[in-house]
């Protein structure tokens, strides 16, 4: 496009930018700053900006209130969900994409409409269903409830990814004697991996922040950091400066990834919608 | 045999996953949908839950706590989503061109998206807050009198839009970006060939192409909204009152505050109507699983 005025359209143009910048980052710098602060400091106006910065809200809700547990258990739910959902998933999609079986379709539509199932809907049931299996209260209730939950969205980002694999490659692998199974391992896995990483992240970051099933299946041995940190939200007196380290703590994790991988998160949200 | 066996394969490749789902996700689905005819409350058996057929519905259809939090989610969803809708589109076009350090940009962009959003909820509480929060640190500053924001229903409910629209209009902006960078350049030239300016280039020629990627990013923002619940669990939990109790949250609350889980249940098949009526309208135009060689 011929521009007339460079410089003044690429100033505003920056000026939209940064200001947009500024209402995104805003509520995080907020949070951030507020976990660094003493109650009084909070309290005071005055010392919004100007505070002498403290780790005190952090020892308080790691060591005293024994977070770690909880954080511990937050990893292990998402970093396992997340390994399962991948396996399964990527062997899901290559299955729908390369072969025409009975009840593909069927597979396929399930699996899409199943994503937009609202998780209070299925709080309820579960609830009934882990108890009879002996699942409430157990990481692996949640691991389970997590995978089906990341698995539609997983086979969705890893079908694109798939179909664009040219078929040549695993043609040749099949007349060199290699079984349906061993082409998926050997050829289309190693091939796979930027879809991986996008389909990767997705799945963890729903598992590490997910709060309202947690909260229904998991008991104070089992519960994740959202669901300790949402008991801190009482009606009077909350303490802010805990409240916004762990909140720090939970929010952390997901923005290191987005640094690293921004990329690979905007391809997993426009696929299917915006080339399909 | 070998032919036998890798005829199964496309089952052994997909049965892990139809089974998680199946028992995980279709399996409760299809139980919410058979508790909805039954009395059962939390705690009690499931042996000594009552069949009411079809009773749970008819009440749930006149309850007018039912009724209110279907309106309360149905305004939240109409007023977010077209806020954000109107306010990403036109961020995105603005910013289409690419310059210099765009890519960082698009970083901090999706940073919202990525924040659990009973994270978010804590956020924007403490922004809210009467006696500690900055936004009536503003009002002050202004010499404008403070707000007791949760307080007041009007006010809690523009909380909780408000922390919707800083979460997820960058991925408006996102989706209307990547949709303008596979428009069809060719056209754009001819625009500009025939002397369109610049307005009319949006108005005429990007925006009625852009249309199927608008269509769908709507589709896919009102699903969402109709299924938030954390965030407003942890701003406003509802109320005042029960003025920001949208129909999951109000389901939450009927299943383990009520204890009413049958009841949950019918209203869980009311939202469960919605929301797939929403998202096969989005399969139906773009299914992201069809057939390549169809």
């Amino acid at each position: 496009m011929s521009d007339e005025r460079p410089k003044a359209a690429s100033l505003s143009h920056y000026a939209v930018l940064v200001a947009l910048a500024l209402v995104c980052l805003g509520p995080i710098l907020l949070m951030a700053m507020t976990s660094l602060k003493v109650q009084a400091d909070i309290f005071a106006s005055p010392s919004f900006w100007f505070f002498a910065p403290t780790l005190q809200n952090y020892r308080a809700v790691l060591v005293e209130d024994s977070f770690g547990r909880f954080l511990g258990n937050s990893l292990i739910v998402a970093s396992v969900s997340t390994v399962l959902t991948l396996v399964a998933g990527a062997m899901a999609a290559y299955a729908i994409v390369r072969f025409r079986f009975r009840g593909r379709a069927v597979v396929s539509w399930a699996t899409l409409l199943l994503r937009s199932v609202p998780l209070a809907v299925l709080a309820v049931p579960v609830f009934g269903i882990w108890e009879q299996f002996g699942l409430l209260n157990s990481l692996w209730g949640l691991i389970l409830l997590y995978t089906a939950v990341n698995l539609p969205f997983t086979i969705w980002v890893l079908y694109g990814f798939i179909a664009q694999i040219p078929h040549e490659l695993e043609e040749a692998a099949l007349i060199d004697g290699c079984g349906p199974l061993r082409v998926f391992f050997a050829v289309v896995l190693p091939l796979l991996r930027p879809g991986l990483a996008a389909a990767a992240i997705f799945t963890f970051r729903i598992a590490w922040n997910e709060f309202i099933l947690a909260l229904v299946l998991t008991n104070r041995a089992t519960r994740t950091l959202p669901v300790a940190a949402s008991l801190y939200i009482t009606d009077v007196g909350i303490e802010w400066g805990k409240l916004m380290a762990l909140g720090v703590l939970i929010a952390l994790p997901p923005l290191v990834v987005t640094l690293v991988a921004a990329r690979q998160i905007i391809a997993g949200l426009t696929a299917g919608a915006v080339k399909g | 045999m070998k032919q036998i066996l890798d005829r199964l394969s496309p089952y052994f490749l997909a049965g892990p996953a139809v089974l998680v789902i199946g028992v995980a996700c279709l399996y409760p689905t299809l139980m919410a949908v058979r508790l909805s005819f039954y009395k059962w409350s939390l705690g009690d058996p499931w042996s000594s839950a009552q069949w009411l057929g079809l009773s749970a519905f008819r009440q749930a259809l006149t309850d007018p706590a039912v009724l209110h939090s279907l309106i309360v989610t149905v305004v939240f969803a109409a007023i977010v989503v077209s806020a954000e809708m109107v306010i990403g589109t036109a961020l995105a076009l603005l910013m289409e061109r690419q310059v210099a350090g765009i890519s960082l940009f698009r970083t901090i962009f999706i940073m919202p998206m990525m924040v659990a959003p009973i994270v978010v909820g804590m956020i924007w509480r403490y922004v809210f807050d009467t006696q500690f929060g900055p936004a009536n640190a503003l009002l002050t500053a202004l010499g404008l009198p403070a707000q007791s924001w949760l307080a007041n229903p009007s006010l809690a409910f523009l909380a909780v839009v408000v922390s919707d629209i800083w979460q997820w209009t960058p991925f408006v902006i996102i989706m209307v970006l990547a949709g303008l960078q596979n428009l069809d350049q060719s056209a754009l030239e001819a625009a500009q060939i025939d002397g369109a300016t610049p307005r009319q280039v949006i108005l005429r020629v990007k925006l009625p192409m852009l249309m199927p990627v608008l269509v769908i990013t709507a589709l896919m923002r009102l699903i969402d909204a109709f299924r938030v619940l954390e965030v407003i669990f942890a701003l406003t939990f509802g109320g005042p009152g029960s003025a920001t109790e949208v129909l999951p949250l109000h389901i939450y609350k009927t299943a383990f505050v009520g204890q009413q889980l049958g009841y949950a249940s019918a209203i869980s098949v009311l939202l469960l109507v919605v929301v797939f009526a929403l998202s096969l309208a989005t399969l139906a135009l773009s299914n992201p699983l069809k057939d390549p060689r169809q």
